[in-house]
């Protein structure tokens, strides 16, 4: 549905994005992870034929959003960052001069409108000026617009900043519901908003794509080793030796625990293995105390954080 | 074209819940109203002098035009009055929508730049002719009560040509809203521009050097007084066409130019 080839975008000499390359298929729903100033809203806009790129090329529904614009603005809707609304008119005649400069038949105009406001709850605002409308609101009026012309791509940029935590579940959810008929494109910079929505992330770092992959790959592929935690009563170094021997450990760190002699091991251990009741085995065979045994997976967070942290380092050597 | 009536309404919207819509109109029939009666006053007094004057002496009775001197003196004020309005009618087309974000929903909808530029200029032109709808009850007092009745050609000619004059400098105060995310800027800009057009008729008009006549000929105040007289030049037609032209024209280019300015 959307093909993203070597795209770049340069500021004059600042380049906001570097070669982005994705896809995204039809009815998916795709994260767009980075921290403020990735290039996230930079992608967006020229998927959106708001800018244009310096270099690569952009294909939404097969049309190409430079030579074609006119058929993927049909094709997209678009919320922008902030909802693009007119303060001054009500949510009725605003989703009315939408849907007209959308290019709605105008027979289906009103059909359209009135589904969409059930889409995002906001039937009970229809008179009301935008106004007088709290942000979480304004943010549903932004989503319907994006929606009016009941378009194969939604396009939203940050569509949940700002808002309370009732609100952001709500939009996530009403997000969620959305997939399927359409194909989707999230950005965001809060980690766990993708892991809850999106089936497929791309992270995205100071212009240049880091990661493509689904939260959860995408988790255990940055680990590159899987954890497992217990705790144990007995002596420290000598458990360490045991659970050493174990075929696949890679690492074992200790700590010791408040309270009688208990200790916490942290073991690292080779990819795809789970080796939990060995451990355990091991451990009751030798005559020690099993307290707790866990595995510890990476949460997106970190991996995020692992991501940029790489990138630091190469940019301070 | 449904596009731009689309845009056009929701422009003309926007004018008429903005609280400067009625400032603008307000002050507008104010001032006019209040240089209507001054003109009006003057040359009544005027009249009456001369043919007091004339039974006196027993010359020959007085050739003043009351109604012709009211209209073209009247029109002549509305063309310095709207120097002024004119910019409170623009200021907001397109630096509004730059500061609120709505350029972003403007520009990744399937219509065409000059489709939204167009459909704001006849917003814009509509509005200003909303403003000068209660003048034209002036004028109906004039052709009710003058004797001889006044001539219908020149007021005629005199809405058309604060029509062409207004068009052209809306055209310009557009493009100047293109260039700022601030109204007031925009405004200022737009308010010192029309000085500078105001400033090159009165240097036009104060000599008749090669420069002072070639300034008077691109002038477009000093075309409008044709107008007022009644007279409609082919000539004048062409320069504010072409000065209308040049506004949108600009306007345009504003526009892509952001496209890649950004």
């Amino acid at each position: 549905m959307i093909e993203v080839d070597h795209l770049t975008k340069r500021f004059g000499s600042v380049k906001a994005i570097e070669n982005v390359t994705f896809q995204v298929e039809k009815g998916e729903i795709l994260g767009f992870l980075g921290p403020n100033g990735a290039g996230k809203t930079t992608t967006m806009r020229i998927l959106t034929c708001f800018l244009p790129a310096t270099e690569g090329t952009a294909r939404v529904a097969g049309f190409d959003v430079f030579d074609a614009p006119m058929e993927v603005k049909r094709r997209i809707g678009y919320l922008p960052e902030n909802p693009p609304v007119y303060n001054e008119l009500t949510v009725d005649s605003y989703l009315d001069f939408v849907a007209k400069i959308k290019g709605v038949d105008p027979k289906e105009r009103k059909k359209r409108i009135e589904e969409v406001k059930n889409r995002v709850s906001i039937k009970e605002y229809s008179g009301t000026l935008i106004k007088n409308l709290s942000k979480g609101y304004k943010q549903r009026v932004g989503l319907a617009q994006a929606l009016i012309h009941d378009p194969q791509v939604l396009i939203l940029d940050e569509p949940t900043v700002g808002l309370d935590p009732n609100q952001i579940i709500e939009v996530r959810q009403l997000i969620k519901g959305l997939s399927g008929n359409h194909t989707i494109i999230l950005s965001t910079h809060i980690l766990p908003e993708v892991s809850m929505t999106c089936q497929r992330v791309v992270i995205i770092s100071k212009g240049k794509i880091a990661a493509v992959d689904t939260p959860e790959n995408l988790t255990r592929q940055l680990q590159g080793a899987e954890r497992v935690y217990l705790e144990v009563k007995g002596p420290e170094a000598m458990v360490k030796t045991r659970i050493k021997e174990i075929e696949g450990v890679l690492r074992v760190d200790s700590n010791k625990l408040d309270g009688d002699e208990a200790f916490s091991f942290s073991v690292e251990t080779e990819l795809k293995k789970d080796i939990r009741s060995r451990i355990a085995k091991k451990v009751v065979e030798n005559g020690y105390d099993l307290l707790e045994l866990r595995t510890l997976s990476m949460s997106l967070e970190e991996v995020f954080l692992q991501l940029t942290t790489k990138e630091e380092e190469v940019r301070g050597q | 074209m449904k596009y731009v009536f689309a845009l056009l309404e929701k422009e003309l919207r926007y004018y008429f819940v903005s609280p400067i819509a009625y400032v603008v109109l307000t002050v507008f029939l104010i001032i006019s109203g209040y240089f209507f009666y001054n003109i009006l006053t003057i040359f009544i007094e005027r009249s009456m002098f001369a043919s007091l004057q004339s039974q006196q002496f027993g010359g020959p009775p007085p050739s003043i035009d009351v109604p012709a001197l009211v209209s073209r003196n009247f029109f002549g004020v509305l063309s310095t009055v709207i120097l002024f309005m004119l910019p409170m009618i623009t200021m907001a087309t397109f630096a509004d929508e730059k500061r609120r974000g709505t350029m972003e929903l403007l520009m990744t909808s399937p219509v065409t730049n000059l489709q939204v530029i167009l459909g704001k200029f006849f917003a814009s032109l509509i509005f200003f002719l909303v403003m000068l709808l209660p003048t034209l009850l002036y004028q109906i007092f004039i052709l009710l009560y003058s004797s001889p009745r006044m001539a219908f050609g020149p007021i005629f000619s005199g809405y058309l040509g604060l029509l062409l004059l207004g068009g052209a400098l809306i055209a310009l105060g557009i493009f100047i809203s293109t260039l700022t995310e601030n109204q007031i800027v925009a405004a200022s800009v737009t308010f010192g521009a029309f000085l500078i057009l105001w400033v090159i008729d009165l240097s036009a008009r104060s000599g008749g050097t090669r420069l002072q006549e070639v300034l008077s000929y691109l002038s477009i105040l000093n075309h409008f007084e044709d107008f007022s007289k009644g007279v409609i030049d082919t000539s004048s037609l062409v320069i504010y066409a072409s000065f209308i032209f040049l506004g949108l024209f600009l306007t345009f280019r504003s526009i892509e130019s952001l496209r890649w300015r950004q």
